[in-house]
């Protein structure tokens, strides 16, 4: 339909773009991985494999990779508690309000990523706005010391960042949801309970799994939030690579270990997209 | 809505906004068979658009009855008020001594057949059907027992183990059907389920509806706005016209006695004649013909099948008349012609085929084919 040249046209730039800015700087990388550092603090072009071999040598790096993993668990699982039931809510019972309580949900996702992580930040602080409240009430005598720079802190934080990005691949899920489904369930004698445990979370489970994905991968690779609120319990993956790459110069050691988390998140993706395909039904 | 020019007319133009007509409620029962499900008084309103105004209905055991209308009508409604997915602003209903639009829509012993079959995607063919026994907790192997028969009594065993998206749209309808039976429910409601398949299909399956709902003697209410498909497959056909019951009858009675103007009209072909009643005779333009009506106004129905081309002598008592044929087609076994008479009266006849091409033709007609029928107020 198209003439060859046309179609080399329109294909150019993204392809272009997506080998300059992607392709090129992850094969840089891959490269980096590879190399050293000398004494001399400059980056020596021989390949070897000791960066791998002291990733997997020292336990440090392993302990911060799991509680990152765990940290990324505990967001992905309280974003999903947080937003299948507003989705559920919002689909099915808003009624007329349906729209403005969706926009409601959205517009935090307008603000800034700093100010909202801030924001919890004067919250939980010792002369935080909680820890007034708390003392004022007279539950507590001393500041809590826990709230802030902790792992706490840090999936507190994650969980409001990320549950609206949880919440919409589930809400669109379940706007997908065939409303005479749910009325030939009920037709059939199953009561509401029922009809939401067998036709209705079944056929949302796509959305659950991108939105399951979503907070687990975003969370995983975040590092303001244990850099702001985390403190040294806090810390998590990708502040060692930040550090590796800015105040410890070793950008191939870096390298080597966002290589390794690159491998676990597109394992992952790939892990959901097959878990979503198996239960779309459209 | 203008008049027409002269005072015959084969259009349903006449029709003037007088007073509007009673309610028609279905007092006629088939056979005499126990009343099942009894529509009081039922009306619906969405916002300020009046839906369902008054409608009154008894359904008999084992009884087809096919709710019948146009788009628009309120005959989904109504069906969907008896399924309990909409509650009737005023009205009940009662199924023997229980309230039934008291109960929520899992609880009435009703089922439906949707009319896009609404099957469970993400479930087989064979537990879509078991769906309903599973959630009401039925043994396993009760269960798998009735599953089978039910998917062989459609003839869907083949099948069993498919998704819902794998199998053709025909298929899809006799597992929605098999869904729905297999609960053995007292009732069964079906919307418009033949309306998305093919013309070969759907008469096929018109027939193997019917005497599957003979065989297994549950009540049907059809929703359709097929005419033709009422007349094949009901027992009784109620007629909804703007959200009234316009007439409740067999399909024989409702054709050859339409109560209504709009009845006369929707079901089949039909010429309306309107005429003044005067002493005994009955005038309208050059036509007349003796009567036992009083004095007044009359709209009367006749089918085109009970026009004839005139013979010379024929009994006494016949009515005729003289036109020019404005219009001859050909329907197969019989054709329509369309003859203009004298005073802008447009008659539609059904003779047999093969009489050739006609000009002026002789028509005659027995003065008792002529259906009183009453004038169809506007409604909306």
């Amino acid at each position: 339909m198209f003439s060859r040249a046309y179609k080399t046209a329109v294909a150019a730039p993204p392809l272009l773009w997506v080998s300059v800015f992607l392709l090129a700087p992850y094969l840089l990388m891959f490269c980096y991985s590879f190399w050293s550092v000398s004494s001399s603090r400059t980056i020596v072009h021989s390949w070897n494999l000791n960066n791998y071999e002291e990733l997997l040598a020292k336990t440090v790096y392993w302990q911060t990779l799991l509680r990152s993993m765990w940290i990324a668990a505990r967001v992905m699982l309280f974003s999903l508690l947080l937003g299948y039931p507003l989705a559920y809510f919002l689909s099915f019972y808003a009624g007329k309000r349906k729209d403005l309580l969706y926009q409601m949900v959205i517009v935090p996702l307008w603000v800034s990523y700093l100010v909202r992580a801030y924001a919890w930040k004067t919250i939980l602080g010792s002369d935080g706005v909680l820890n007034t409240l708390l003392q004022y009430v007279h539950l507590t005598r001393h500041p809590l010391d826990f709230l802030l720079y902790s792992p706490f802190a840090v999936v507190l934080t994650l969980t409001h960042i990320y549950t609206p990005f949880t919440f919409l691949p589930i809400y669109a899920a379940l706007e997908h949801v065939p409303r005479n489904l749910v009325e030939a369930s009920h037709d059939l004698g199953a009561t509401p309970v029922q009809t939401f445990w067998r036709v209705i979370f079944p056929l949302s489970i796509p959305g659950v799994v991108a939105g399951a994905t979503f907070a687990f991968v975003l969370s995983l690779g975040d590092f303001l939030a244990p850099l702001l609120l985390g403190g040294p319990s806090g810390i998590m993956i990708s502040n060692i690579v930040v550090s590796l790459f800015g105040a410890a110069y070793n950008w191939p050691l870096g390298a080597a270990i966002s290589l390794g988390m690159l491998v676990i998140v597109v394992s992952l993706l790939f892990f959901s997209e097959r878990l979503e395909k198996k239960w779309s039904f459209s | 809505m203008g008049h027409p020019t002269g005072p015959w007319t084969e259009k349903r133009l006449m029709v003037s906004p007088t007073t509007p007509a009673p309610a028609v409620t279905a007092s006629i029962q088939s056979a005499a068979k126990p009343t099942l499900l009894s529509i009081r008084n039922v009306a619906k309103t969405f916002g300020r658009n009046a839906v369902l105004r008054n409608v009154s209905l008894e359904i008999a055991e084992g009884e087809f009855l096919t709710i019948l209308g146009e788009s628009g009508s309120g005959k989904t409604t109504l069906l969907r008020i008896v399924a309990g997915f909409e509650t009737a602003t005023s009205g009940e209903l009662w199924m023997g001594d229980e309230r039934l639009d008291r109960q929520p829509p899992y609880r009435r012993r009703v089922n439906t057949v949707f009319q896009s079959y609404a099957l469970f995607p993400h479930l087989t063919v064979e537990q879509n059907v078991g769906y309903g026994l599973r959630v009401a907790k039925r043994p396993a192997a009760e269960i798998a027992q009735r599953v089978a028969d039910a998917l062989d009594k459609v003839k869907m065993t083949a099948h069993a183990k498919a998704k819902p998206s794998k199998i053709s749209g025909g298929q899809q309808q006799r597992v929605a059907l098999a869904r729905a039976l297999v609960n053995r429910p007292r009732l069964l409601l079906l919307d418009e389920p033949l309306s998305a398949l093919d013309a070969n299909l759907r008469r096929q399956m018109q027939v193997e509806l019917k005497s599957l709902q003979r065989e297994v003697g549950i009540a049907f209410v059809f929703v359709t706005h097929d005419q033709e498909e009422a007349m094949v497959m009901s027992d009784r056909i109620a007629l909804l016209r703007s959200g009234e019951l316009e007439q409740v009858a067999t399909p024989r009675e409702i054709y050859s006695r339409p109560a209504t103007a709009y009845v006369a009209q929707f079901i089949g072909h039909t010429n309306l004649l309107k005429g003044d009643v005067r002493g005994g005779v009955v005038r309208g333009g050059s036509l007349s013909w003796a009567t036992s009506l009083p004095d007044g106004p009359a709209l009367f129905s006749l089918r085109p099948e009970h026009v004839r081309l005139a013979g010379t002598g024929g009994p006494p008592g016949l009515v005729r008349t003289r036109g020019r044929v404005l219009h001859q087609a050909f329907h197969g076994a019989t054709e329509l012609i369309r003859v203009e008479c004298a005073d802008d009266l447009v008659l539609v006849m059904r003779t047999a085929s093969g009489g050739g091409a006609l000009h002026e033709v002789d028509l005659e007609f027995s003065a008792a084919d002529a259906v009183l029928v009453r004038e169809s107020p506007e409604r909306n």
